[in-house]
């Protein structure tokens, strides 16, 4: 038997904490997790209150704004998340979540208590330590209010280090808009806090248009963006697309615009290609790419 | 690299002493319909069982280190809570017995990606790391544009690379336990004739390849024409089947599953290898697709491989061996459609 060949077993190599980057045996692993509480926010989203169990990996679970999480639930299925919390709370993280297919619409139907599988941190970041000093513009439709609520609770705990900071915030009707309740607290922190909505029903006393309308008036504030601000934008492609332009023209420069891209990952890790743009996957260049970097990617919003 | 050459009679010798292991070989696999012999991969017992002498297996031997679908984990479910077991399914090692250079540069190649970058992913390395590969030269196909890839020969990623020199193989040693096996056979050291002939044989091989494909400036082409009406004229005779990344030595793309089984007390995570080809690759919850035409969805391909693995990896990920060619219902090659969108310069 000289010639059996010997077997080798590559987790063995490894030794350590789970969870490095190149760690093989990290690659399938798990964090234990807990839904503690759901918020419903509409019809449709509900904000998850999700807390990883072991009190030491939730202390060591850190994120930056921006980036996103795997959650799994054992025979329904994984995907990809925006965290909607701060960084300070680490383990204790929110995912906002609109239900929409196989594995949000089972989310909706859980109790709190249920037991979830994190996986993450994953993705790129807001620089938020190169926007200190600057102003910041938030543009958010729909969802796209989603990615945003991490950068800007980021902010709010560090208020006295960022200059003006405005959320411009648009949704297709009132009964849609996120976080309503939260509304009176951010605009006490002084943020200018301006909402809209396409179509207004009956209890609407607020803006109806578009979200550029919004942007129209704020840029006509500050003549020119170009020394000053730092922008986020988040929402459906044609929103990128109209806002993009206007902040460029009103002289924003394209590395100081950051936005978030959705793509449907099925691993988070660069490996599925099911989140690529070309070659660029959305899951390790991304999910927040600089406008620079968007435009260079074809079919990218 | 150490090099030696040994009687053809002594190849049956080397599969017995190896025969403890599992091996897998090409195998004959009955002809098509216009009698051409068809080959695949599989586990074989017998040496008289290896179609050494093959052309080209329908199939890559890719699912030997990325299975079709694959149970990534399974869970096990109580009243409060969940266990989650992880299995990389692989257990012992196994011999290749007869792979040709484009199919070896291919699993180079998903190397890059699959073991050699962020995140590495430990059920392909598993099955790669416990590979020993037998690497025999071949006979250029119609299809095989190899040489037009750089990868018609390959230099690393195998224990042992034979080349037939007529009576005689000539071997190419890479490992510390192929050099152990040789040493139980009758090798000698290569004689200078051997040398002459094997440097006859690659140049005699490189001059049958008729297909060629024109990849000089590749990359920069592709982002220059990516609004070619030339994808929209493949893009309508594209079935959308996805058999070219079924076949394809390089295609690693996947979905995920979960599944309830129905104790329900137990749940298993599958992996299936997908195709940028299929109608759902790029689509997202809510139901928008960023890719929704069949031409968007055969551009992103060829823009994957040719483009941006080059920008990854600084080479493309396309080994040349022409099965998704081969196998297309609708006959698209890679050679003409990258002729037509390079167009007339």
């Amino acid at each position: 038997m000289q010639n059996k060949l010997n077997f080798i077993d590559i987790l063995d190599q490894t030794s350590g904490a789970r969870g490095g980057k190149e760690d093989p045996g990290s690659f399938e692993y798990t964090l234990s997790a807990e839904i503690t509480s759901i918020y419903p926010l509409t019809a449709t989203e509900k904000l998850y209150q999700i807390q990883i169990i072991d009190p030491d990996q939730r202390k060591r679970f850190s994120f930056r704004p921006g980036q996103f999480v795997m959650l799994e639930l054992p025979g329904i299925g994984e995907a990809p998340f925006s965290i909607s919390s701060s960084p300070i709370r680490h383990g204790d993280i929110e995912l906002c979540i609109r239900a929409v297919g196989n594995l949000t619409n089972f989310l909706a139907r859980v109790e709190r208590g249920t037991r979830v599988g994190i996986s993450g941190p994953f993705g790129t970041h807001f620089p938020l330590e190169k926007m200190q000093g600057q102003d910041i513009l938030l543009i958010g439709g729909g969802l796209g209010i989603v990615p945003l609520r991490s950068p800007l609770l980021a902010v709010l705990e560090n208020r006295s280090r960022y200059g003006r900071v405005d959320i411009m915030y648009g949704a297709k009707t009132p009964a849609e808009l996120l976080f309503t309740y939260q509304y009176e607290e951010w605009r006490r922190f002084d943020i200018e806090l301006g909402i809209t909505v396409d179509q207004a029903d009956k209890s609407w006393h607020g803006r109806t248009g578009l979200i550029t309308e919004l942007l129209q008036e704020r840029i006509s504030q500050t003549p020119n963006l170009r020394e000053n601000t730092y922008a986020i934008v988040c929402g459906p492609p044609v929103m990128f697309h109209f806002v993009c332009k206007m902040l460029t023209e009103a002289g924003l420069p394209m590395q100081k615009m950051f936005v978030s891209l959705e793509r449907r990952m099925h691993c988070g890790r660069g490996k599925c290609c099911r989140c690529n743009i070309g070659s660029t996957y959305t899951c390790l260049d991304g999910p927040v790419f600089d406008y620079w970097s968007v435009m260079n990617l074809k079919e990218a919003i | 690299m150490i090099f030696k050459v040994f009687k053809k009679e002594e190849l049956a010798r080397l599969h017995e002493l190896l025969a403890v292991n599992i091996i897998v070989g090409p195998v004959s696999k009955g002809n098509d319909r216009n009698g051409k012999p068809l080959y695949d991969f599989d586990v074989t017992y017998d040496f008289n069982e290896l179609a050494l002498d093959y052309t080209q297996t329908v199939h890559s031997p890719k699912r030997f280190v990325l299975p079709y679908h694959e149970t990534l984990s399974t869970f096990s479910i109580t009243r409060d809570g969940w266990k989650k077991h992880v299995d990389l399914n692989v257990y012992r090692p196994l011999v290749f017995f007869g792979m040709h250079a484009c199919d070896i540069n291919a699993l180079n190649k998903l190397d890059l990606v699959l073991a050699q970058s962020t995140y590495p992913n430990p059920y392909y390395m598993g099955k790669r790391k416990n590979l020993f590969i037998i690497g025999m030269g071949c006979n250029p196909e119609p299809q095989c544009f190899c040489r037009s890839m750089g990868t018609d020969s390959v230099l690393h990623g195998f224990d042992l690379f034979l080349t037939d020199l007529g009576g005689k193989y000539f071997a190419e040693i890479l490992s510390a336990t192929a050099f152990d096996l040789l040493t139980q056979l009758t090798c000698q050291d290569p004689s200078a004739k051997d040398l002459a002939l094997y440097k006859h044989a690659t140049k005699e091989k490189s001059k049958r390849y008729t297909a060629t494909v024109d990849t000089s400036d590749l990359t920069k082409i592709l982002d220059l024409e990516f609004e070619s009406t030339a994808w929209d004229a493949w893009g309508e005779k594209c079935l959308s089947c996805g058999t070219c990344a079924n076949v394809c030595p390089t295609c690693y793309c996947y979905g995920v599953d979960e599944h309830v089984d129905p104790d329900l007390k137990h749940a298993s995570k599958i992996k299936s290898l997908h195709s940028c080809n299929l109608i759902d690759f790029a689509k997202v919850a809510g139901g928008h697709n960023f890719r929704p035409t069949s031409a968007s969805r055969l551009k992103y391909r060829y823009y994957h491989k040719h483009r941006g693995f080059v920008e990854a990896f600084e080479e493309s990920l396309c080994v040349g061996c022409g099965r998704c060619g081969a196998a297309c219902l609708a006959d698209i090659t890679p050679p003409e459609v990258i002729a037509s969108v390079r167009g007339k310069e």
